[in-house]
């Protein structure tokens, strides 16, 4: 006979103290799975994630790829009879898988490129030529022309220890 | 008209140029002045950043924040649904939230010397150009353009989560298709409009090929319907079906997003769209 897990709630704690405070009000009705153009294209089922959440099985949840097949589109959050803010949960819930080191490497790499340089996208000579050409500034007057900025953008990084977290892929 | 901040963000000046050029000729024919925001950066982008960590995602964004406040203008406008998302849901909880904001000012404060005040307000252009300016403005202003079919694609981030943002019905809106109908264009109804893009959430960095599906389903759905181009507010999502259509090669649709669509419509500068920069070709 399958033996029933026991639930934790001390994990619920930490997923509400992580933003998704509405986690506790769903009723597993489904709309959000039947809402998700995620779920229809993969296997990937929101409803199972809250459940998770909600019963605390942080093994189940953290290590999970459903986690991260989510585009935060919003669609389940509009429509849940409920009131439960999905995306918050989801958010949550993703902070402390990263904290856990599951981070992708795709996922590390864009991390870092903003960390370091404050864009996610890279300057490249043909976009200074195309921006020139436009009549724009070659270099957007952003963090890419501001030294100072620079520096700022980088020092909330620290603080924040992002940096660690993105250079350890996890975990820091 | 008013003066705003124009918040920049990484795709537009970066990959889309064109849709930075074709913004500052639309405002500037409206009479809105656009001004620049020195040492900004990244918003950081809603779904991919805040899944990591939504303190720093917070701090980046109320850095961005304060230096539109001291810009003394009547907000910070935003071109993408992801810039506006960003800023307009953490000025949101920064607003409501004060402990939240005494923790995240006093990163922002350690790294700049400034301060978020709560002073200024975040706004999404469509959502400018149809509150401030108005549809028959912008009907008296259309010079040229085509009247083709459009596939109106809204994206996500535009109107959702809608308990906030208060903008239009997240179901069933209406504002964007106004805007691109007085600018000449029929905005054609499709199966599942309003659906995502596939790009959003840090899907499209980790799972391209789940990213791609998605982006799929929208252009089957839309080539159903007849459609001539998309026109979208995003480019995040410009990128997704711009970039997507020419990894799926069966489908090619020419994206535009509403900036493009106005300078053409209202006869101004067409060098300004900036359309080389597209995989999909524009010939409009």
């Amino acid at each position: 006979m399958a033996e029933a897990k026991e639930p934790n709630p001390e994990f619920t704690r930490k997923v509400v103290e992580g933003g998704g405070k509405t986690v506790n009000l769903c009723f597993q009705c489904g709309t959000c799975t039947g809402s998700c153009p995620s779920g229809r294209q993969t296997a990937f089922r929101v409803r199972k994630v809250v459940r998770r959440a909600q019963l605390g099985f942080e093994e189940d949840v953290l290590p999970s790829e459903d986690l991260w097949l989510c585009t935060t589109c919003y669609t389940c959050y509009e429509r849940c009879p409920r009131g439960v803010e999905i995306v918050d949960i989801i958010m949550a819930l993703r902070n402390m898988a990263v904290r856990k080191g599951y981070m992708a490497e795709p996922h590390r790499k864009v991390a870092e490129l903003i960390s370091k340089t404050g864009h996610l996208v890279t300057l490249r000579e043909e976009d200074k030529a195309l921006r020139t050409k436009l009549g724009l500034q070659g270099t957007p007057p952003t963090v890419f022309s501001d030294p100072k900025a620079q520096e700022e953008v980088k020092k909330i990084a620290a603080l924040c220890g992002f940096d660690k977290l993105v250079a350890s892929g996890g975990k820091a | 008209m008013g003066k705003y901040a124009f918040f920049l963000g990484c795709i537009m000046p970066l990959r889309y140029p064109g849709i930075e050029s074709a913004t500052r000729e639309v405002f500037k024919s409206l009479g809105i002045d656009l001004v620049d925001m020195q040492g900004a950066s990244c918003c950081p982008a809603p779904g991919v950043m805040r899944s990591f960590d939504q303190t720093y995602w917070m701090a980046i964004a109320a850095r961005n924040l304060a230096i539109a406040e001291k810009m003394g203008v009547d907000g910070v406008l935003t071109i993408c649904n992801g810039c506006f998302d960003t800023l307009f849901e953490v000025a949101h909880k920064l607003n409501h939230d004060p402990e939240l904001r005494k923790k995240i000012n006093k990163i922002l404060k350690d790294a700049s010397g400034m301060e978020y005040n709560g002073t200024v307000q975040v706004r999404h252009f469509v959502e400018l150009l149809y509150r401030e300016v108005g549809v028959e403005a912008i009907k008296a202003k259309v010079k040229g353009g085509k009247n083709l079919r459009a596939a109106v694609h809204y994206g996500c981030h535009f109107l959702k989560p809608s308990n906030i943002k208060k903008i239009d019905d997240s179901e069933r809106p209406h504002i964007f298709d106004d805007l691109v109908e007085a600018s000449g264009m029929t905005s054609v109804p499709y199966k599942d409009k309003g659906m995502c893009c596939g790009a959003g959430g840090g899907v499209r960095a980790r799972t391209p090929d789940v990213a791609l599906k998605m982006t799929e389903e929208n252009l089957k759905n839309m080539t159903d319907a007849g459609v001539d181009v998309i026109v979208d507010c995003c480019p995040f999502c410009h990128l997704q079906y711009d970039a997507g259509q020419a990894q799926l090669k069966n489908y090619k649709i020419p994206v535009l997003h509403l900036s493009q669509l106005m300078v053409l419509a209202f006869g101004l500068d067409k060098d300004k769209t900036g359309f080389e920069s597209h995989q999909v070709k524009v010939n409009l």
